[in-house]
């Protein structure tokens, strides 16, 4: 109790209890999302459905179950529990029935496999603070912090609101991870609790743009514009797809665009790989992109070399 | 970074050497004990057996070599000590034609054995003897698991080398003897007559390693004189002047200074089969004055250096652990001596001690690549990121060192057991973890304790279930108890009441060392021997310390975390339930396996849940252990690592309540048990340093590491603020396994395309395919730590 009067303090946010939001995984150690050693914290739900999404997991808004065939020990036990009939077996497999599952989470509870798993928790600011604070001698060691990725971050603006003060009232460094499709007020909002934007170029092409993603890349491109004039430390990611986005003549573009941002000279690329799809069998969702290679080192560092040379400062990978 | 042709030819030999068995030190030494020597002081009788040992062993001068001597005949023919530990024609059978870590023994060397070593031996050696003189109690529990023994078959050891033989050569230690002989009060000092006898024994052993070193001169002369080869005649005429130089003298020269060093270690390993980890420590500190003098001088270049301490590197892998026999064959099996040699850290003044010849050895470390000798970094606030970074480009290679340590740690754990600041500062780490003054220590492992063995008799009134027989004291039956208070209760008299057994035995086999098989030649190495006249076994030593190894942390905390859970939290399961499941290894209950395995707070994720019964079975650990007086005026204390016993002490379990099937390794040092870790290398970071490692003698931490997580500059500083973070939160030592799975099991798959596969086991570093199936299989099981 000390320790949260101690967070409510001084803080313009007097419900760090109340305000809820849901969260997909909370990753610690993670050493690729910005400066330092950091923890990851994923938050459910995208505007976006990029073809090839590598966290599917976080684009709906809803708490989801999945089922992990390898783990299923075919006990049983989820069939009976189940009260709904979104359960059953037909011979040896156990079949799963979302539209009639109301994710009640009882077989989940019973699955001692893990085999079966709620994707997404409802989880209170406090709550995420105190999983945050608890590596925070590893920020502090390594001028790391908390980066808030997903899904789309800013579809949760209150949450992540409280997120962001909670972080800094404990002096930990934050960065946003986001596609940067987001009503311009909710960002500028949140914007002077947010230390680095790693903000999500895809496509410039906006009829492409669309098709790939579902939506217009305008109001992506606009915030990006104006965040950068306002000074907001940015690095831009570029997630390399290869027969997508990876031409030339695209990258030179892309590289021109990031050029005539003020103050902007950092770029990650982020090279596509197939691992993600087991997630979309998991969820039973359609993976787009079946077959599709990764790009090969040559590849990328051509690439890699176009950007350099028009004086970005690049990094594959992130 | 470079190896030339004559270092890649030397390494190249040492690594196809075949593994040998030589009888020619069980030949000599049965020669030297069947003489009627009449009646005779055993420090000298010893000191006499090591100078015919020293003036009849073939002397070994190999092809383009520049550091001389060999601990057999020749590289990898591996002497015995029948007077230790005889083996038997059966031994030397399996040793033949096991399939990991075999040693070849010819026909004639059977016959040797048969003939001559066996029939002298049997029954007599000092195994037999030891075995004698044990409790029944002692072999109940020896025999159940409970603890090992190491000095059933090999002599006390884990000491390593201060800078004094940098300044002082043999006939400076003997003028030190002779002043200890001259002040010997025989009208006050009851004991005069005992340090004279081993005052004199050292004397004989000083001068022996002298003569020792002259044989090889005379080697390298006869040598110089048959080559056609100017440039070779030139080196064995230097090697020549060396060896008449060292070890009677001071060294002058970096290249004397190395040599000097190894034919002491020579010495201390002929004398006796000195368990693990003989080293010279400090190197880099040891060497910095000769390398700077020779550069500033001109008659060093920093390539020659590389030379040098390359052809030293191929020195020690060509030595083979002495092999074993029986139980320990089985705890233990590898080649590698653990000598560790020491990187970085602090000066005797405690200031920063990274130099330019830390980093010209970190170079060697990554070129040369053997298993031997091993080698850690020390880290201290103190030393540069740069120099960690060097070693985390070394350790992402895969090779598993060097293993990083707390050298500021180190320093507070000395303190605190009674060394001076300074003496701990001159301290460091030796085979696995564990930590001692050195120089000025005798420090010994005594053997491993199986902590989840405790828990396992506790819950069946002390019967051991796999024998059925009663080892344990009887701590009531686990049906009535009514609390886990009244359970932990019991564990702890049971642990006790374990320990008691072990310390027993210890203080009997320490005074059978003192008294049957002291060490003058290593008396002489390490302080105070030499101004007390007391041997190294009988207390001669400045600070001396008895050490017992927990094992199997990450299991009996999860054991526990899962009875408290369970039984009495959450009353999912009776404790009669649980027995039941344990009694029948779970056979048709996976499901309730997978309960106490996935549905239980578990040590290693940062769970208060979990991490408190840790530090409350490090309490009890330490309160049975710790300050206990053992026979040299030191004191025992505790330490928690496994090497590979880990393995051999699951082998003797059934089932434990954290889902472990009977059989299966336990966890391994201070890790969490394999794959219980799911939330990354920092929340086992914490949980791990929850331990307070302060009132320890050594910790293990092991990390498996995949190589994506430390391709580029970015891990390499994230894996050094690691460190630096588990550092400041008072961690002893960690190591990192770069290695994925897939190549792991490919290995297993195919031996001969991953020979050189190197992977870290257990404080050590060995080949994995050498490794026996379920340890392979446990490494791989160990959690990989990936993130993206």
């Amino acid at each position: 109790m000390v320790e949260k009067a101690l967070f409510l303090k001084n803080s313009p946010l007097q419900n760090a209890d109340v305000i809820q939001g849901i969260v997909f995984d909370i990753r610690k150690y993670s050493i690729h999302d910005g400066p330092g050693i950091r923890t990851a914290v994923f938050l459910k739900g995208c505007p976006l459905s990029c073809w090839w999404c590598h966290n599917p997991e976080g684009q709906s808004t809803k708490i989801e179950i999945i089922k992990r065939e390898n783990r299923c020990i075919h006990c049983g036990e989820c069939l009976s529990i189940c009260k709904h009939n979104a359960i059953t077996q037909i011979g040896d497999q156990i079949l799963l029935d979302r539209a009639k599952c109301t994710l009640c989470g009882e077989c989940v509870e019973e699955c001692y496999a893990e085999a079966l798993e709620l994707i997404g928790k409802r989880m209170s600011v406090e709550e995420v603070i105190q999983e945050i604070k608890a590596d925070l001698p590893f920020y502090e060691q390594s001028n790391g912090g908390v980066t808030f990725s997903g899904g789309e971050p800013f579809l949760q603006p209150q949450f992540l609101h409280g997120l962001l003060i909670g972080c800094h009232q404990l002096g930990i460094h934050t960065a946003v991870d986001t596609c940067g499709y987001a009503s311009w007020s909710t960002i500028d909002s949140l914007r002077q609790d947010i230390d680095l934007f790693l903000y999500d170029i895809k496509v410039l092409d906006d009829t492409l743009h669309r098709k790939y993603t579902g939506v217009s890349n305008k109001l992506i491109l606009d915030n990006l514009r104006r965040l950068s004039k306002l000074g907001a430390q940015i690095i831009i990611r570029f997630p390399l797809i290869p027969g997508i986005n990876d031409n030339e003549e695209h990258v030179r573009q892309l590289a021109n665009l990031v050029k005539s941002l003020p103050q902007v000279n950092e770029m990650d690329i982020l090279p596509y790989h197939s691992s993600a799809i087991n997630k979309y069998n998991s969820l039973g969702l359609e993976y787009s992109l079946e077959g599709l290679l990764s790009p090969s080192d040559e590849h990328l560092q051509e690439i890699a070399h176009i950007l350099e040379e028009s004086g970005l400062n690049v990094k594959i990978g992130g | 970074m470079s190896m030339t042709d004559r270092v890649r030819r030397l390494r190249q030999n040492s690594l196809e050497a075949i593994p040998t068995i030589s009888t020619e030190r069980a030949e000599l030494i049965t020669e030297f004990y069947s003489r009627n020597l009449g009646l005779i002081s055993p420090p000298v009788h010893r000191a006499l057996a090591f100078q015919f040992l020293l003036e009849n062993k073939t002397i070994w001068i190999g092809e383009g070599e520049l550091i001389v001597g060999e601990k057999g005949p020749a590289p990898k023919a591996t002497p015995t000590y029948p007077e230790l530990c005889c083996h038997s024609l059966e031994d030397l059978d399996i040793l033949d034609s096991r399939e990991k870590i075999p040693f070849k023994v010819s026909p004639a060397a059977r016959q040797v054995y048969a003939e001559r070593i066996i029939p002298f031996w049997q029954g007599k050696s000092l195994r037999d003897l030891l075995f004698r003189e044990m409790t029944p109690e002692w072999k109940a529990a020896y025999e159940t698991g409970i603890f090992t023994e190491f000095m059933e078959q090999r002599a006390p050891g884990h000491t390593v080398l201060d800078d004094k033989i940098y300044h002082k050569g043999m006939l400076n230690f003997k003028e030190d003897i002779h002043r200890s002989l001259e002040a010997l009060d025989f009208y006050n000092d009851p004991d005069a007559y005992d340090k004279q006898e081993e005052l004199r024994a050292m004397d004989i052993c000083a001068s022996a390693l002298i003569c020792f070193a002259e044989r090889h001169a005379e080697k390298a002369r006869q040598l110089a004189e048959q080559t056609d080869d100017p440039q070779r005649r030139w080196e064995l005429e230097q090697i020549a002047t060396i060896c008449s130089w060292v070890p009677a003298h001071a060294p002058r020269t970096f290249w004397e200074a190395l040599q000097y060093y190894w034919f002491v270690h020579l010495g201390v390993t002929i004398e006796l089969n000195t368990w693990d980890s003989f080293c010279p420590g400090h190197l880099d500190q040891h060497l910095y004055p000769f390398y700077m003098r020779g550069l500033a001088e001109g008659s060093l270049t920093r390539p020659q250096a590389e030379e040098l301490l390359q052809c030293f590197w191929i020195k020690f892998n060509n030595q083979p652990a002495p092999p074993k026999v029986g139980v320990t064959a089985a705890e233990s099996g590898t080649y590698t001596d653990f000598a560790q040699i020491n990187l970085g850290g602090l000066k005797p003044d405690g200031s920063d001690a990274v130099n330019e010849v830390t980093y010209l050895l970190l170079d060697v470390i990554e070129e040369m690549r053997i298993l031997q000798p091993s080698s850690s970094i020390q880290v201290s606030k103190k030393n540069p990121d740069q120099f960690i970074q060097r070693a985390a480009k070394i350790i992402r290679t895969g090779f598993g060192q060097p293993s990083i340590f707390n050298s500021d740690l180190i320093v507070q754990e000395l303190v605190r057991q009674g060394k001076t600041v300074i003496d701990a500062r001159c301290g460091g780490s030796s085979g696995c973890v564990e930590v001692g003054a050195f120089g000025k220590e005798n420090y010994n492992l005594t053997g491993y304790f199986n902590i989840p063995k405790v828990l396992e008799l506790t819950l069946n009134n002390g019967i051991d279930p796999l024998s059925g027989r009663k080892v344990g004291l009887e701590t009531g039956d686990p049906a009535q108890f009514k609390t886990y208070e009244e359970l932990f209760n019991a564990f702890t008299r049971q642990l006790n009441y374990l320990i008691d057994i072990k310390i027993r035995g210890n203080q009997v086999v320490e005074r059978l060392y003192a008294r049957y098989m002291p060490a003058p030649f290593l008396s002489i190495l390490i302080d105070d021997c030499i101004r007390k006249g007391k041997d190294y076994h009988d207390g001669g030593a400045r600070y001396n310390t008895s050490y017992i190894q927990g094992v199997g942390m990450g299991t009996i905390t999860d054991s526990l975390a899962a009875i408290k859970y369970h039984v009495f939290d959450h009353h999912t399961l009776t404790l009669v339930d649980l027995l039941e499941l344990l009694r029948t290894n779970f056979e048709n209950h996976e499901r309730e396996r997978l309960l106490l395995s996935n549905k239980t707070p578990r040590y290693g994720n940062d769970d208060d849940y979990a991490d408190k019964l840790m530090r409350s079975v490090f309490e009890v650990y330490f309160s049975a252990i710790d300050g206990r007086k053992n026979t040299k005026g030191g004191e025992y204390h505790i330490n928690l690592l496994p090497t590979t016993v880990h393995v051999y002490f699951g082998s003797v379990m059934g089932a434990t309540p954290d889902g472990r099937k009977a059989g299966m390794p336990l966890s391994e040092g201070v890790s969490p048990v394999q794959g219980a870790d799911r939330h990354g290398p920092t929340a086992v970071i914490k949980s791990v340093a929850k331990m307070d490692h302060v009132r320890t003698g050594g910790t293990l931490l092991n990390q498996k590491f995949t190589p994506q997580l430390l391709q580029d500059d970015a891990g390499i500083n994230r894996l050094v603020q690691l460190v630096r973070t588990y550092f400041k939160l008072d961690g002893h030592h960690i190591q990192f396994n770069v290695v994925d799975a897939d190549t792991l099991r490919e290995a297993q798959k195919h031996p001969d395309q991953y020979r050189d596969l190197i992977v870290r086991v257990a404080g050590y570093s060995d080949y994995f395919c050498d490794l026996s199936k379920t340890l392979q299989d446990e490494i791989i099981a160990r959690t990989e730590q990936k993130s993206w």
